[in-house]
């Protein structure tokens, strides 16, 4: 199969960047798209010309490091899929394919096509845990979870923090993202007692970090690859008022100053 | 090199609780004047850098991604281990010590089995306490499966998640750590050296792979989580970025490295589809519970896989061990699929490939059953391949997978590096010559979270805090000599790539340091790496500069460790000159093509010390001793 490519060039976080234009040829059905990409970069390489920045770790949809909006969806064409689950029997010989980093302010580009999301760390930092040491532990089958509960949990938990949620929100919002991470969480036992403040800290983080505000698009959702529901978002809103209603200014009181 | 592994004085149950009851201790004042570098954030790393600085030392966490929570652990699937015998079927921290030593093939230190399998239930215990939504039973409890090599199910999961899931766990405390200020956290930055300073390590340099600024950080100690070294083979199951550069480099400074020949072929992977692959892929030991292998009984037989009646179908592996079946140990699986396809009788298009087949279990347990079992590793392989394995049987073929060596550690995790310590895949510590399935992220996190917390104390109470900082020559010194490295392989401006020349060495230890090995093949790969590694230093093409984000530069670095490191390997697996688990030397071997061990010779660790570039390494021997568990041949047959 043969493609045109044409993918966003920028140098640093610094300098603009444009779209370049590549041609691929003899590219197997079977092949990734990221080997695809390493096919370009080899031939790039031998031509002298520095190949493509992209990021990617695992290769099989579970780091969530690859980032790529390949023909203005993020992750491309197939729902459910990352970029580096995407193979080029997915597209159509002589395709013209534009690739370029996810748009987002609170992202700004690296190089190439890889961006910094830094962000999403911060916001998992200000509260996306539950307080707990290592050492010793209760028996865990002394709190009984229902099975329906864990796997809606998971449903939530299972999020690879890649990022495309915000990529694909026209305001480049973050709200998908970090409600999974409160609904996983509130959803355990294990996640009750911090469960309001939780909420407050990541929302508050979230706002901090310049993400846009959510307008019921649903575009994040679509882009998701691993299709987490609106409906995390829903439950995080709720969380989040009642959290306004009933949490104490400081949750423990005086014991930090004992 | 002296190697003393430090083992306590005590009977084998005990012996964990008499060292922790007599470790020196540093009191919680103090502990925050003591840095702890610790590179990488996997299971092991995440799970020992949030620990620490619970406890209140000073830590500075160190990974090559973007983010901690991207490490390659990320990746694990099917489940950890614990003998909790939630079951009743008869667990025990005895049966998971046996079964990891026999599964070992008797070439692991028992003392620190014995502690895994003691600490195993623990790890559950803290998972589900950070909330990792282990799989649950339908009145709430923990739920199981059976993992291949043992008679007990005590593998816990999340679906087909289960790294994920745990992984998260541990950087959710790591993060915390980070917030509370506990751990500064540096991310795309990948250490290049260790600093060694009056023979104990006080610090690193590392390579900022944004701005290509190379920078010293100096500790009181030094933990390396940095992963195994599997895409020493080009292609394998491990992310693209795995390496063996900070464990290599330790190695270089005086570290020992500890059996490089053990390494693990994982039998159920996606088959190789063109030259173009870049990984492979695995599909989860799990699978094998339910799934059944075979080929066509007749050599290159090309009917469509349900066009073929049972009788002529080979189901190679439940024929040979009766008892253990589709389950039996990995390295015995991996085997066994070769040499059908060396026989012909593989399948696929470049026959490198056999059947696993879900039709007996759709049909006996239902969709359901086997839905919510596999559902997502179904979907996976379907992605990936454009096949349903609801449909037709998959394919696969062994890959490497994880790689047992690493650098020796003593009983505390301390290489013989004062103050250089390892932990996770890192170190060789626990699997000996083979590991079990669901065991390594056992082992990553009863390192991190209950071993090196306790056992740093006891290291860093003996000195004085903060007595050297990057001023110290030393630093300088590394940093030159990194500068060096990365500035020769930029001007060398030839004409191959990293790639190619990565695949190269791939090929090269696929041949001959792979499934199997024999003496005649092991020579001349040791003659073929160094030509690689004259060609990488002479030809390699490079673009663009070091002073900036330049992904062939990174790649290039890993490789040129793998060239040097990929010979060790190779001379480890000579010297070996027995069978043992995933070292399968084709001269020793039983009537029946099984792993011959030769326990007179070689019950010991192969501990390689670096002579300089020029020099031939020379080999350590720690002996091992078998008092709570005799020597036996590893037997899965009946
Ligand atoms: C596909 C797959 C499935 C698996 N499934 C299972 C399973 O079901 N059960 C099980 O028990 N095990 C499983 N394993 C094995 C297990 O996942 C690994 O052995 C384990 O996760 C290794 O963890 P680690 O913490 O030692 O290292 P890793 O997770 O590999 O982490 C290494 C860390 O070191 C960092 N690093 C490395 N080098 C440098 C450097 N030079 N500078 C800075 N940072 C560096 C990286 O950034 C990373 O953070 C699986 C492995 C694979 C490949
Ligand atoms: S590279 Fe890991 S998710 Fe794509």
């Amino acid at each position: 199969m043969n493609f045109t490519l044409r993918i966003w060039r920028q140098t640093d976080a610094n300098t603009d960047g444009d779209l370049e234009t590549y041609k691929v040829q003899d590219i197997e059905p079977t092949c990734s798209f990221l080997e695809m990409m390493d096919i370009l970069n080899e031939r790039l390489t031998e031509r002298n010309v520095e190949p493509v920045a992209f990021d990617s770790d695992c290769r099989e949809g579970i780091c969530g490091m690859c980032s790529m909006v390949i023909n203005g969806k993020p992750h491309g064409p197939k729902d459910g899929t990352t970029t580096c689950q995407l193979y080029m029997r997915h597209f159509e010989d002589g395709d013209e394919i534009t690739i370029e980093p996810w748009r987002s302010a609170a992202f700004p580009v690296t190089r190439d096509l890889i961006v910094d999301r830094s962000a999403f760390d911060r916001i998992m930092q200000a509260g996306g845990y539950v307080t707990v040491h290592s050492g010793p532990k209760p028996e865990p089958n002394a709190i009984p979870i229902e099975p329906s509960i864990a796997e809606e949990a998971l449903d939530a938990a299972c999020c690879i923090g890649c990022g495309a949620c915000v990529a694909a929100c026209p305001n480049g919002a973050a709200m998908l993202y970090t409600s999974a991470k409160v609904s996983h969480l509130g959803l355990l036992p294990q996640g009750q007692p911090e469960r309001f403040e939780r909420v407050q800290k990541m929302v508050h983080q979230m706002e901090a970090e310049g993400f846009g505000s959510c307008r019921n698009y649903a575009e994040c959702e679509a882009a998701c690859p691993k299709e987490i529901s609106i409906k995390f978002i829903g439950r995080m809103n709720r969380d989040f008022l009642k959290s306004t209603l009933i949490l104490p200014n400081n949750p423990r009181g005086k014991m930090d100053s004992q | 090199m002296e190697l003393d592994a430090k083992i306590p004085e005590a009977p084998i149950e005990d012996m964990w609780n008499t060292h922790k009851e007599h470790m020196r201790l540093v009191g919680p004042r103090n502990r925050p004047h003591y840095k702890v570098i610790v590179v990488g954030t996997g299971l092991a790393g995440a799970s020992a850098a949030s620990s620490m600085a619970a406890m209140g030392y000073h830590v500075e966490s160190f990974c090559f991604q973007d983010s901690p929570r991207r490490a390659h652990s990320i990746a694990a699937q099917g489940g950890i281990n614990a003998s909790k015998d939630y079951r009743n079927d008869g667990d025990s921290t005895y049966r998971l010590f046996y079964d990891t030593q026999k599964g070992g093939d008797y070439r692991s230190r028992e003392a620190n089995v014995w502690r895994l399998a003691e600490l195993s239930t623990d790890i559950i215990d803290q998972a589900v306490a950070q909330g990792v939504p282990f799989a649950r039973e339908y009145g709430g409890m923990l739920a199981n499966r059976s993992f291949g090599g043992v008679l007990v199910e005590r593998t816990f999961y999340c679906r087909g998640e289960t790294g994920q899931q745990l992984l998260l766990g541990a950087c959710s405390a790591l993060a915390n750590q980070i917030h509370a200020g506990g751990v500064i956290m540096h991310t795309r930055k990948e250490m290049l050296d260790v600093v060694i300073i009056e023979g104990r390590a006080r610090g690193i340099v590392t390579r900022d792979l944004v701005t290509g600024a190379l920078e010293s950080h100096a500790a009181d100690a030094v933990v390396l989580a940095s992963g195994g070294y599997s895409n020493v083979y080009y292609l394998s199951t491990n992310a693209k970025g795995c390496n063996v550069t900070a464990t290599w480099r330790a190695h270089k400074r005086g570290a020992g490295f500890a059996n490089p020949c053990y390494n693990q072929i994982h039998p159920t992977c996606i088959p190789v589809s063109g030259e173009y692959q870049s990984k492979l892929t695995l599909m989860s030991e799990s699978l094998r519970n339910d799934g059944r292998i075979w080929v066509p009984r007749q050599a290159s037989d090309k009917r469509s896989p349900s066009d073929i009646p049972d009788a002529e179908r080979y189901y190679y592996l439940e024929e040979r061990y009766p008892r253990f079946g589709n389950l039996v140990p990995r390295d015995v699986a991996s085997r066994n699929a070769k040499e059908v396809c060396d026989d012909g009788l593989g399948v696929g298009p470049s026959g490198l490939g056999v059947y696993l087949d879900f039709k007996d279990a759709i049909q006996d347990k239902g969709d359901d059953v086997i839905g919510s079992r596999y559902e997502n590793l179904f979907e996976m392989y379907e992605k990936i391949t454009g096949e349903s394995p609801w449909n037709t049987p998959m394919r696969i073929f062994p890959a490497p997978h994880y790689t047992m060596g690493g650098l020796w550690v003593d009983y505390n995790l301390m290489s013989n590096l004062p103050g250089l310590f390892a932990v996770g895949e890192a170190n060789f510590s626990d699997h000996g010559a083979n590991r079990l399935g669901a065991s390594s992220m056992m082992q990553c996190l009863a390192d991190g979270y209950f071993i090196i917390p306790l056992t740093i104390g006891d290291y860093l109470s003996r000195y004085e805090y903060g007595d050297v900082d990057t001023s110290h020559p030393a630093f300088a010194d590394a940093e030159r000599e990194a500068k060096g490295r990365l500035d020769r392989m930029l001007s060398i401006q030839g004409s191959e790539t990293v790639e190619s020349l990565h695949r190269e060495l791939g090929r090269v230890m696929w041949d001959h340091c792979g499934i199997a090995r024999n003496a005649e093949g092991l020579k001349e790969a040791i003659t073929k790496i160094p030509e690689i590694r004259d060609r990488f230093w002479n030809n390699l093409r490079i673009t663009g500069s070091g002073a900036q984000l330049n992904q062939t530069l990174e790649h290039a670095g890993r490789l040129a460790d793998f060239l040097e490191f990929s010979e060790l390997m190779c001379r480890d697996a000579l010297a070996r000159n027995e069978s043992a688990g995933c070292h399968f030397r084709e001269e020793h071997q039983t009537k029946e093509g099984e792993a011959k061990r030769d326990d007179q010779n070689f019950s010991h660790v192969s501990v390689w010390e670096h002579q300089g570039t020029d020099n031939e390494p020379l080999m350590h021997k720690e002996p091992l001793s078998f008092e709570a568990l005799p020597l036996a041949q590893r037997n899965y047959k009946t």
